[in-house]
């Protein structure tokens, strides 16, 4: 540990009473992650309600149910929880365990489902989780996550490598990718002051139309196609199946938790890890306290992006097996959600990305047997995100009291 | 919509062919699009909705946010036991490739793209039609008129993303283009494509109308007063260029845009792909067990693809070029013209 800063300093979480001398940013952030977990439960219920609200309004028998309700007032409440019942079932054996299925096999499979789905998204949230504790908003996880996927799913069917290495050295080039992707944002960041949050979202459109032009070449798509999308990656580049067909379930959750693991400790053990939190608590003290705040700031930035980096080359390597223009799909984006539903926390984040995981896949299902539509899934994750953001809200909707002190996290 | 709902709420788990229409069940899967792209997706849509209304099949459908929702959202359709189910687009192409191979009890179609290996060679499957659209031929006739209509002797387009489905109506674009100069002894220009280097002028996507307008201004500033946008949605941006304008007049794309947007007054014609009718008769094979591997292929021929009426140009448009158009057609239908292009559907 380094014995410069004061040992007065709380070691697992930065000083919430420090009262941010460093502008509104360093507040916020502060506030959003002094939310407690109750709170987060609490907005996922209030999420779900008024996506249950958004599914009744949105679904045409409802409706007309309504219309008559003088008439008939036990139809209309009979058809509205039928409604919302038929959708959230759906939602939840399409997530965690489908009991009209027509094999066991099937009836389990939706869990793994969320794992799969949910995959991506642990990896890159924890990208964002880390450098949000060191005070930094990594916004840049959607580049991040297309330059380890453009690395990875390149290097995954351009060289010819015997199974296992071959897979080792892709996700390896998607660390790599991420990190670099990143750490341009750290390195402006740290020597002239650029703000982040701008440079990370312009890396986004630059990694984006660089991923587009790239799939037009055929020199790095392999193809002959004239579609815009790169050859399917070797078999001995793909990530093994945990389990047999028709399970999707890759090694790219393993890493998710092992690279869970591997932040925690980062975080609560290591010595860099402390001091990345000194710098997120108090720059300021921490610059006086002899850490190189520029030093971090790189560092951290180049650790979040590797780790979103693997979230791209889970993506590619694990379910999509090639490239093409959306192999990110939302994945940046969702991560920042992950990340401050699991309040920066890696287990925190883990779980919330499993919980978006098992939305994503749940709503395959909604959508496709009760004709629900799939955005109001997107409707109840960003309720979630605006709940969190707003513990304050939350409190005093379910009447909850205002924590005097701010108890210590975890 | 209720009885569309209704529907989908009662529609069975059951698998395996059914005999009759009633129980046969058709789905459809979109690409990120979405089903109000005012493009493919929205016309595959229309189709399965006109098959549940002639044909009384059942249906379900489910639109992908993203390309990692094809996998999941193309295996709950083969899980609900789907007679048929589409993709829309070319992304969806090694999904359905995959789907149909892992289940040879059910069918399965693809629209706007063949189905290839991983070399990009084109390859046949047992159980899946690919439903592809010949639309250089309509686009040739458009261009004929457009080089006819053309007061300052250049015309414009561009496209989407360069995807064949797209480069496709740009090419039938120039070569109509190109007759009508070959005929008249003109010197009418093309701006924005060039079909020998096969490369012009691209929005980058299928969204953003804002690009659309600006590359519409670029070629309106150089000179093009009819211009083609084959970009989906962007169109609205190209019209809303075009009519602040004056004078330029567009050849709308997909559907025919006299009806489909509020800008029929500047649309001189249409290159209209008929998707629905295309959904709607494979299923209807499907449900005749008339299902066949052989690919759909809109020509001018089947009336898959065509040339929308002029409307309120139709007074402005010579007769001797409408003449003209007509018997390019019949050569065409007959074979005695092949309007040819990288892109065409074998």
């Amino acid at each position: 540990m380094t014995t410069d800063i004061s040992p007065a300093a709380p070691s697992a979480a930065p000083p919430p009473e420090s009262e941010a001398e460093d502008g509104k940013q360093q507040t916020l952030l502060q506030e959003i992650l002094s939310g407690s977990w109750l709170v987060s439960l609490l907005a996922i219920v209030l999420a779900l309600l008024l996506g249950g609200v958004l599914i009744a309004v949105s679904n045409a028998e409802v409706v007309a149910a309504a219309e008559n309700f003088f008439a008939a007032p036990g139809e209309f409440f009979s058809t509205l929880f039928s409604t919302i019942g038929n959708a959230y079932s759906a939602l939840f054996r399409g997530a965690v365990f489908d009991w009209d299925a027509r094999t066991a096999e099937r009836a389990i499979r939706p869990l793994t489902e969320s794992m799969v789905s949910g995959t991506p998204l642990i990896l890159t949230g924890l990208g964002i989780a880390l450098a949000f504790r060191c005070g930094l908003f990594n916004i840049g996880g959607q580049g991040q996550v297309i330059l380890g996927a453009t690395i990875a799913g390149f290097l995954g069917y351009a060289l010819p490598l015997p199974p296992v290495v071959h897979m080792l050295v892709a996700v390896l080039g998607g660390i790599i990718g991420g990190a670099i992707w990143a750490g341009i944002a750290g390195v402006l960041k740290a020597r002239t002051g650029a703000n982040e949050v701008i440079v990370t979202i312009m890396l986004n459109s630059i990694a984006g139309y660089a991923l587009g032009y790239l799939l037009k070449q055929n020199w790095f798509t392999h193809t002959t196609s004239a579609n815009p999308q790169s050859r399917v990656i070797d078999d001995s580049s793909q990530m093994f199946l945990l389990l047999p067909a028709p399970f999707r379930l890759h090694f790219g959750f393993i890493i998710a938790i092992l690279a869970t693991i591997f932040v925690w400790w980062l975080l609560d053990r290591s010595t860099i890890g402390f001091e990345f939190k000194a710098v997120g608590a108090n720059p300021h003290a921490a610059r006086t306290a002899g850490i190189s705040v520029s030093k971090v700031t790189i560092i951290v930035m180049i650790v979040a992006g590797a780790l979103a980096g693997l979230g791209g080359a889970a993506q590619v390597l694990g379910t999509e097996y090639k490239l093409t223009g959306g192999i990110s799909g939302s994945i940046g984006f969702d991560a920042i959600t992950v990340a401050l539903l699991g309040r920066s926390k890696p287990l925190g984040t883990f779980l919330a990305g499993l919980l978006f995981g098992a939305f994503k896949a749940g709503g395959y299902l909604m959508q496709s047997q009760t004709g629900t539509p799939i955005d109001i899934v997107l409707v109840v994750q960003s309720v979630i995100v605006l709940l969190i953001a707003a513990p304050p809200l939350v409190r005093s909707i379910f009447r909850l009291p205002t924590p005097v002190l701010k108890r210590k996290e975890d | 919509m209720i009885a569309a709902s209704a529907l989908v709420l009662s529609a069975c788990g059951s698998g395996g062919g059914g005999d009759s229409a009633d129980d046969y069940l058709a789905c459809m899967v979109s690409d990120s699009g979405g089903w109000d792209d005012q493009s493919f997706n929205q016309s595959g849509k229309q189709g399965m909705e006109n098959a549940v209304k002639n044909l009384g099949i059942e249906e379900k459908d489910a639109e992908s946010q993203g390309d990692s929702d094809f996998k999941p959202n193309v295996d709950n359709m083969v899980q609900a036991g789907c007679n048929l189910t589409f993709g829309v687009g070319f992304l969806l192409e090694d999904t359905i490739q995959e789907a149909a191979e892992a289940n040879s009890d059910l069918n399965f179609a693809l629209i706007d793209s063949t189905f290839s290996d991983a070399d990009g060679k084109p390859v046949t499957i047992d159980n899946a039609k690919p439903v592809v659209f010949n639309t250089a031929e309509a686009a040739y006739l458009a261009g004929y008129v457009a080089a006819a209509s053309s007061e300052s002797g250049k015309v414009g387009t561009f496209g989407g993303i360069q995807i064949p489905s797209v480069t496709i109506f740009m090419d039938g674009f120039a070569d109509g283009v190109k007759k009508f100069n070959e005929d008249n002894k003109k010197d009418v220009k093309l701006l924005g494509w060039n079909k020998e280097k096969q490369d012009g002028s691209f929005s980058g996507d299928f969204e953003n109308q804002g690009q659309g307008q600006e590359l519409t201004k670029q070629l309106i500033s150089q000179g093009a007063d009819v211009i083609m946008p084959v970009a989906g949605p962007v169109g609205l941006g190209a019209a809303a260029a075009a009519k602040d304008a004056g004078d330029v007049k567009l050849v709308w794309v997909d559907s025919d845009g006299y009806e489909s947007t509020e800008y029929g007054d500047i649309i001189l014609t249409s290159v209209v792909k008929e998707i629905a009718n295309a959904v709607e008769d494979t299923i209807k094979e499907g449900t005749e067990d008339n299902f066949t591997n052989e690919p759909y292929i809109g020509t001018l021929e089947n009336e898959g693809v065509g040339l929308a009426p002029f409307h309120d140009f139709e007074d402005e448009v010579p007769e001797d070029v409408k003449k003209k158009v007509e018997d390019l057609k019949k050569q065409i239908i007959d074979g005695s013209l092949t309007v040819e292009s990288e892109s065409t559907p074998k």
